[in-house]
């Protein structure tokens, strides 16, 4: 396994987008760290970089390599190899690569920019956050041979969690103004990997106290170590899942 | 009556009260004085009970002597004008709730002057009722009950006139200074932090002016409530979060007038209710959830030449009408040009943003704060307003902040 | 040594390998040949576990090979064309797979060193023509001195020279004992290297015979004209 992974994260971190993706969120995060007059500004700005481009890039990436790994796992197949082995060591190398491009990136400003606390709770979110869109693209191409089939769903799922979610959710704020929706919508965000990143931020930029009702069950829910625990352990169940049922496909397909 | 006056001053003296002095206890000091008297308290801890002065005397302490109330008695009373209170380390005071005993109560009194002393754990901390022309000047006040409800005000004045609250600090008490009925008086360099309810509690007060305080981290912030002609010049209103707690609340308010304050990292730097005619200019509105939140029942407010940077959103209202002028501001958040050079933007600047509106009308989506589909809700609102009331407008926004 | 149980494969509506039985034994040099579509590289597949029939068993050695991987040691697979991490370099592909053959046995240089690999080993792979990519496969393939040599179009997109040097390698892998399963479009190619053809179309074995017994029950002198005269035969 520690050999294979070896071999593909190497490939992975010489490819062009890898790098280009590094360098691209490096000048996004400089660029705002130095433009905005504050930190907190700055903050809220990559806040919104990594929660936009981090899952797009991760997810199709992944996407397209695995759609390109298809003929290097059938190779490897015609060796004494586990088939599960090679899955989870593309799944490590991808995943590795997408969150030491993201550290790069992201994590050594947030660092210089930013107190201890909130850069470490951003890095650990945002490298969570590669990973999970790692997972995503696996289940997303272990369903479909078709590439860009494969392609197109990596793009709809993303297209759901960055953007339709959210709007689901604010449609059903309106629908159901006049109940007591907050401890719904609690659960509800743990729905999206997105939001949840983004909730824990915001936790930590102190906006809570304007969300009134809602800001003090989150603050109460997430706020403490066990709230933040809680949802390490979501976001690790949203790595975990897709990438369990992509496995188990994987070890039943043909190939 | 000036022949009265007269003797009196002649016949004045000083009488020494404490352990080894003429009078042993403090009681028996007050009972022999005359007016005019001075009563000096010596160094050491008094258990007397409740004190009563009912003479124009000048009571003091050398080498601050403790009044201790025992958790069950009101401290002072002050039952007479021309009363000056200075130099005690007052602690202690009873805690019934229906006579509302505080460490020094003042009835009915003129010219009263509380200086210097220093309360410790009591109940109310000056109370000051039916009375006028006083003076409670650089106390330190402070409590550390847990519930509101078991806790007095550190300074209390209701029914007065022209009374002077200076210098003091007050700290843990349910309200730090609270005014009901109180007219033509000044705050003036108090600093009131970390109370349980308002800092400063303000009802029914008339032609008042409050001046260089600085209110930090109280449970609700401030409330300016029921009152005309309110003058608010040069205060600090500072770190009042909470889902309840603002900078300053208003309301019911009229004729107003703000200058030089500095409304940082609050929830709400000013909620506005039912308030009108106030003139808030030159204020500096930094890192606050809300600048300013105004209710649709607000007219006539005019809101100029103030610097709104860093809030979260700067201004919401939860109408559709509104009958409130901005004009010349600095906000962060405009991104107009200014071709002419005239330091003002070209262009007009909508403060509310629609997002503000939606989380008004429901607060939990606050929950989706940041997100890219209310981003660009927000974008495409301000490219082509409208949801959001047209006439809420800067027309002459400033493009950099004021120098205050 | 491989013993394939009445195995099924299908693909959606097209059966692929219709209870298929065969036993390919040591020494054997197989020709797998039929038309295009006919299931022979999903029996390949199926051999090395890349595909999973439905049913049916595949015995290698006396194990089946279902939820194992270790019998794999002893194969070496040519694919057809073989594609690799296109940034990785000649070397890299050849450590690697050492790595994970991870084989104390001493290691079979003679295809490295005449196909001159140890000259191009700092080449990236996305930059190989088809013919060097197909000469990598090669050396991999016969490396590790393995016991069952699977090659699927083993010549396709050689050079002449490199061809035959090949094509000599595999005589001798025969000689020295192993079994051996080609597919070739290329029938002349076979002749004189394999023993033995099994013929398969629509899934199913049509025929399973030495070169001797087919060239003498068609009365022909090659494979190739053989095998046409039964197709011709078959089609009458």
């Amino acid at each position: 396994m520690i050999r294979i992974l070896k071999y593909v994260a190497l490939d992975i971190l010489k490819t062009k987008i890898v790098i280009a993706y590094t360098i691209m969120l490096a000048l996004l995060s400089w660029s705002a760290f130095s433009l905005e007059d504050n930190a907190a500004k700055g903050l809220v700005t990559v806040l919104n970089i990594v929660l936009l481009t981090v899952p797009l890039v991760s997810v199709l990436f992944a996407t397209i390599y695995v759609y390109n790994s298809t003929e290097f796992i059938e190779l490897l197949l015609s060796h004494p190899v586990k088939r599960s082995m090679i899955w989870k060591a593309l799944f490590t190398g991808l995943s590795v690569s997408m969150t030491v491009a993201y550290i790069v990136g992201i994590g050594i400003p947030l660092l210089i920019f930013t107190d201890l606390a909130t850069a470490l709770i951003m890095i650990v979110s945002g490298s969570l956050l590669s990973v999970i869109f790692v997972a995503i693209a696996f289940l997303a191409s272990i369903l479909t041979r078709d590439k860009a089939k494969g392609i197109g769903i990596s793009i709809m799922l993303w297209l759901y969690f960055a953007l339709l979610f959210d709007g689901l959710v604010l449609f059903l704020f309106f629908q159901f103004s006049d109940y007591p929706i907050e401890k719904p919508i609690v659960i509800l965000s743990a729905l999206s990997p997105v939001d949840l990143c983004r909730i824990l931020m915001l936790l930590r930029l102190d906006v809570s106290a304007m969300m009134g009702y809602t800001g003090a069950i989150f603050q109460h829910f997430f706020g403490n170590n066990w709230g933040l625990l809680l949802s390490f352990s979501l976001l690790t169940l949203w790595v975990v899942v897709p990438f369990y049922f992509s496995l188990r496909k994987f070890n039943k397909r043909d190939l | 009556m000036l022949l009265y006056a007269g003797t009196s001053r002649l016949w004045a003296s000083t009488r020494y009260a404490g352990k080894g002095q003429p009078y042993p206890t403090i009681k028996a000091a007050l009972t022999a004085c005359r007016n005019g008297d001075t009563v000096i308290v010596t160094k050491g801890i008094y258990r007397e009970g409740n004190l009563i002065i009912d003479k124009p005397i000048c009571f003091s302490g050398a080498g601050m002597p403790v009044l201790d109330g025992e958790l069950k008695y009101e401290i002072l009373s002050v039952k007479s004008s021309d009363v000056t209170i200075k130099g005690f380390q007052l602690q202690h005071s009873g805690r019934a709730v229906m006579s509302d005993p505080g460490a020094i109560k003042v009835y009915d009194a003129k010219n009263v002057l509380i200086e210097d002393n220093v309360l410790i754990d009591n109940y109310f901390g000056v109370y000051l009722q039916y009375s006028t022309h006083c003076t409670v000047k650089n106390n330190v006040i402070t409590a550390s009950q847990k519930e509101e409800h078991e806790s007095g005000n550190g300074i209390h004045c209701w029914k007065g006139d022209s009374l002077q609250i200076i210098g003091n600090r007050i700290a843990g008490h349910r309200d730090g200074i609270y005014f009901e009925f109180v007219t033509h008086s000044v705050i003036w360099r108090n600093i009131s932090h970390h109370n349980l309810r308002y800092g400063l509690h303000f009802m029914f007060s008339n032609d008042d002016a409050y001046i260089t305080n600085y209110f930090k981290n109280n449970g609700a912030g401030v409330a300016v409530m029921f009152t005309k002609r309110v003058t608010m010049i040069n205060n600090t209103f500072e770190e009042n979060w909470g889902d309840a707690a603002y900078g300053v609340l208003f309301k019911e308010l009229t004729d107003c007038y703000l200058s030089g304050n500095k409304f940082l990292r609050n929830t709400t730097g000013i909620f506005f209710d039912g308030s009108n005619r106030i003139t808030i200019e030159h204020n500096i509105f930094r890192a606050n959830g809300w600048g300013m939140r105004m209710q649709a029942n607000c007219m006539d407010n005019v809101i100029r030449e103030n610097n709104f940077i860093g809030n979260t959103f700067d201004v919401t209202t939860n109408g559709s009408l509104t009958l409130n002028h901005f004009s010349e501001n600095y906000w962060d958040k405009y991104q107009g040009y200014d071709l002419d050079k005239d330091k003002t933007g070209d262009v007009p600047f909508h403060p509310l943003s629609l997002y503000a509106v939606i989380v008004e009308k429901n607060p939990p989506a606050m929950l989706l704060y940041q997100s890219f589909m209310v981003n660009l809700l927000d974008k495409s609102e301000k490219i082509m307003p409208s949801l959001t009331p047209e006439n809420f407008v800067d027309n002459t926004p400033r493009m950099i902040p004021y120098k205050l | 040594m491989i013993e394939i149980k009445h195995i099924t494969k299908r693909f959606g509506k097209l059966t692929a390998l219709d209870n298929l039985d065969l036993k390919l034994e040591k020494g054997q040099c197989i020709a797998l040949i039929g038309p295009n579509g006919c299931g022979k590289t999903t029996l390949i597949k199926s051999i090395l576990g890349m595909v999973l029939p439905e049913k049916g068993d595949i015995i290698f050695n006396g194990q089946n090979i279902k939820n194992n991987n270790e019998y794999r040691k002893h194969i070496g697979y040519m694919p057809q064309i073989g594609r690799y991490p296109e940034n990785m370099t000649i070397g890299q592909v050849i450590d690697m797979i050492k790595g994970i053959r991870n084989s104390n046995e001493a290691l079979d240089n003679d295809l490295y060193e005449q196909f001159e690999i140890g000259k191009m080993l700092h080449k990236k792979m996305r930059t190989l023509s088809g013919g060097t990519t197909q000469k990598v496969s090669a050396v991999l393939t016969f490396m590790f001195r393995p016991q069952v040599l699977i090659l699927d179009e083993p010549t396709a997109g050689l050079d002449p020279v490199a061809a035959e040097i090949l094509k000599e390698k595999i005589i001798a892998a025969k000689k020295a004992g192993c079994l051996i399963l080609i597919t070739s479009h290329l029938l002349s190619e076979l002749e004189g290297i394999v023993s033995q053809v099994i013929f398969i179309q629509d899934g199913k074995l049509m025929l399973h015979k030495t070169t001797m017994e087919l060239k003498r029950d068609t009365g022909k002198d090659t494979i190739a004209q053989s095998i046409v005269h039964l197709l011709k035969v078959q089609t009458v």
